[in-house]
């Protein structure tokens, strides 16, 4: 596991590989940088300072730099039986800001991704309607916009820590969450165009790839803020993202935003379908199962030291970063402990704070060399406070796989290795 | 419900700003039942069963060619692919096993998924009569139908039965967990210095540690 790895040992290696960035090939670590290469400091001049670079649209479409190669979606391959049905997971500990990069946005596929031409693109919207329609992407593109960034986080997110602290990296614990700036038609404006009949309640959404993924939304959600969305962050949605259409229903499950959206059906009761019976219901103690859990309740984690971004500079001045959201509204206050959540200071937010968007917090304390044992606790504005995993599991057990808003502990060492613990 | 007030507040706030109100747009055309019926495949409770028959053995000798390399002879799983069957019984246990039999709450359900996902790599290369005989095989799988000269119709499905329908509730977070609505405590929130209760290392389970255990 890169996350033991002592820093010694890895500066020693990048320094033997010439590598400017320690960060190794696979481990996703960005642990601290080698001592690079003395020829390209001060006093001397490096090439770059001295040659032509690559000219103008040679990168047509521009990528990182070559030295952030290790800031990917990562899986977990033991978690699932095949890359086609499985997920990767966003490296929250190498991004800041509340906007999350297009090509870093967590996938969750069920049949993996489709490849759809968009000029055989269709949308159906039919049922409870007075006019079944067909739309193509053109058609969607005509109808008056909106942007807004959203979060979307997969309700199974943290799922596999319900048990105990499992995975050491908040990619991993935290990672399947992104907030990218949509751009789509509000669904009620389709949904106007059909003409809704007086019984019609329910709808469900229909994706074109090969699990032909469908989930019931109730239809006063679908009246208010969600969208039919075809752009992220500006540019057309990535085809690992629902290219060329996709829902977004904010601050609801990750899974009910039906990618490769090709059908609406409205009707007047829910299609109780497998992704909202057999999965996506959440196992009480009692052996009971909540359905329709459809609200993420809000929650933190701190992404900046966490254990593939240690703390490399033993002592000083330090920032520590995170992220924050609500699925009921907007983030209204974060705190963070230091200590094991015994004392709390508010920490700063900084950036937009958005409804139902993540929002970037910080606090900025002088570290002493000390064992931390750190922690932070979302708000929202209707007052929910992030409870504890112990608080968690008093209401639901530990079989509930999803919906885990829990307090993440980081176990910060006087080296400055971070583990991910819990604490008692 | 309070979030779910609020948020509508703000969105009729903004909407109202935003967006002029409009009739009609004039945008798309209208769908043809012949386009609508080559889409809409979905079955849901009492409603949506397409027309066809087959009978349990049928289901038998398909699903031995078609699903059994996944999810094992009969229904046990093969790997880490998903169980069909058994469970019953452990919901409460401390390994709760999820099957169609023990958990899911419609028949329906299991055919709609049939019909639209599987088999996994080919979705929806099975007829009608097919999608019936496999589905009516996998409910023999769970007991749910018990003699295997049983032919599954439109007609008898409504009778089909899953056990553990009563066993879901709607969600109730905003009462059950009302306690998490409150003002939270700064100082000295618990007593003792914060112990190590457990820790990810213990496992030893993330990536590019080596080959972690099977979960589901």
């Amino acid at each position: 596991m890169a996350s033991t790895e002592r820093p010694s040992k890895l500066s020693r290696r990048a320094m033997l590989g010439g590598l400017a960035a320690a960060a190794p090939a696979t481990g996703g670590s960005a642990l601290a940088r080698g001592p690079g290469n003395p020829a390209n400091q001060p006093p001397n001049v490096p090439d770059w300072s001295k040659y032509l670079g690559e000219g103008v649209a040679v990168r047509a479409y521009g990528k990182p730099s070559q030295h952030e190669a290790h800031v990917v979606r990562r899986d977990v391959e033991w978690l699932t039986a095949s890359k086609e049905s499985s997920v990767s997971f966003t490296p929250l500990h190498e991004l800041d800001g509340m906007i999350t990069p297009n090509g870093l946005c967590f996938e969750r596929h069920h049949a993996g991704i489709a490849e759809i031409d968009p000029a055989d693109y269709r949308l159906i919207l039919h049922g409870l309607v007075d006019k079944p329609l067909i739309f193509t992407l053109d058609d969607l593109k005509r109808f008056p916009r909106v942007n807004r960034a959203y979060f979307c986080e997969c309700a199974a997110n943290s799922g596999m820590e319900w048990r105990g602290a499992q995975l050491n990296g908040c990619q991993y614990t935290h990672g399947m969450v992104h907030c990218v700036m949509y751009t789509g038609v509000p669904l009620r404006l389709l949904l106007a165009e059909a003409g809704l009949k007086p019984n019609a309640k329910w709808l469900l959404l229909e994706g074109g790839d090969a699990a032909a993924m469908t989930r019931s939304l109730p239809l006063e959600k679908a009246l208010d803020d969600t969208l039919v969305a075809y752009r992220m962050n500006g540019e057309m949605l990535r085809p690992e993202n629902g290219y060329p259409a996709r829902i977004v229903i904010p601050g609801w499950e990750a899974n009910m935003w039906i990618k490769w959206l090709r059908r609406i059906e409205v009707g007047d009761e829910p299609w109780h379908h497998r992704e909202e019976t057999s999965k996506y219901t959440d196992l009480l103690e009692n052996g009971k199962a909540r359905r329709f859990t459809f609200v993420m309740d809000a929650k933190s984690v701190i992404t900046n030291p966490s254990p593939q971004a240690p703390l490399n500079h033993r002592r000083g001045f330090t920032v520590l970063s995170g992220l924050a959201w609500s699925g009921r509204g907007k983030v209204a206050r974060v705190d963070v402990s230091l200590d094991g959540g015994r004392n709390w200071q508010t920490a700063q937010l900084d950036g937009p704070v958005w409804d139902k968007a993540l929002t970037r917090f910080y606090h900025e304390f002088d570290w002493d060399g000390r064992e931390l044992l750190l922690q932070s606790r979302a708000m929202d504005a209707t007052g929910y406070v992030q409870p504890t995993k112990a608080e968690l599991r008093k209401h639901r057990g530990v079989n509930s796989i999803y919906h885990n808003n829990g307090i993440q502990t980081w176990h910060v060492k006087t080296s400055g290795e971070v583990e991910n613990v819990e604490v008692g | 419900m309070r979030g779910v007030v609020l948020g509508l507040a703000a969105v009729v706030a903004v909407g109202a700003a935003a967006e002029p109100r409009r009739q009609k747009l004039d945008i798309g055309r209208e769908a043809t039942a012949h386009e609508i019926a080559g889409w809409d495949i979905a079955i849901r409770p009492g409603r949506g069963l397409p027309p066809g028959k087959g009978t349990v053995k049928e289901g038998e000798a398909l699903y031995l060619e078609r699903c059994a390399a996944c999810h094992g002879e009969f229904g046990e799983s093969a790997g880490r692919w998903p169980i069909l069957s058994g469970g019953s019984g452990t919901l409460s246990s401390h390994d709760p096993v999820k099957s169609i039999g023990s958990y899911w709450p419609y028949a329906s359900t299991v055919m709609d998924y049939i019909r639209r996902a599987m088999p996994y790599g080919n979705a929806q290369s099975l007829s009608n009569d097919e999608l019936y005989a496999v589905t009516a095989y996998v409910l023999y799988l769970n007991d749910v139908i018990k003699d295997e000269e049983f032919e599954l119709n439109r007609e008898n499905f409504a009778e089909l039965k899953l056990p553990n329908e009563p066993n879901f509730i709607q969600d109730n977070r905003e009462s059950a967990e009302k306690e998490f609505w409150k003002d939270p405590c700064m100082a000295n929130c618990m007593p003792g210095e914060a112990r190590i209760a457990g820790r990810a290392r213990t496992l030893d389970v993330t990536p590019e540690a080596g080959k972690g255990p099977k979960v589901e």
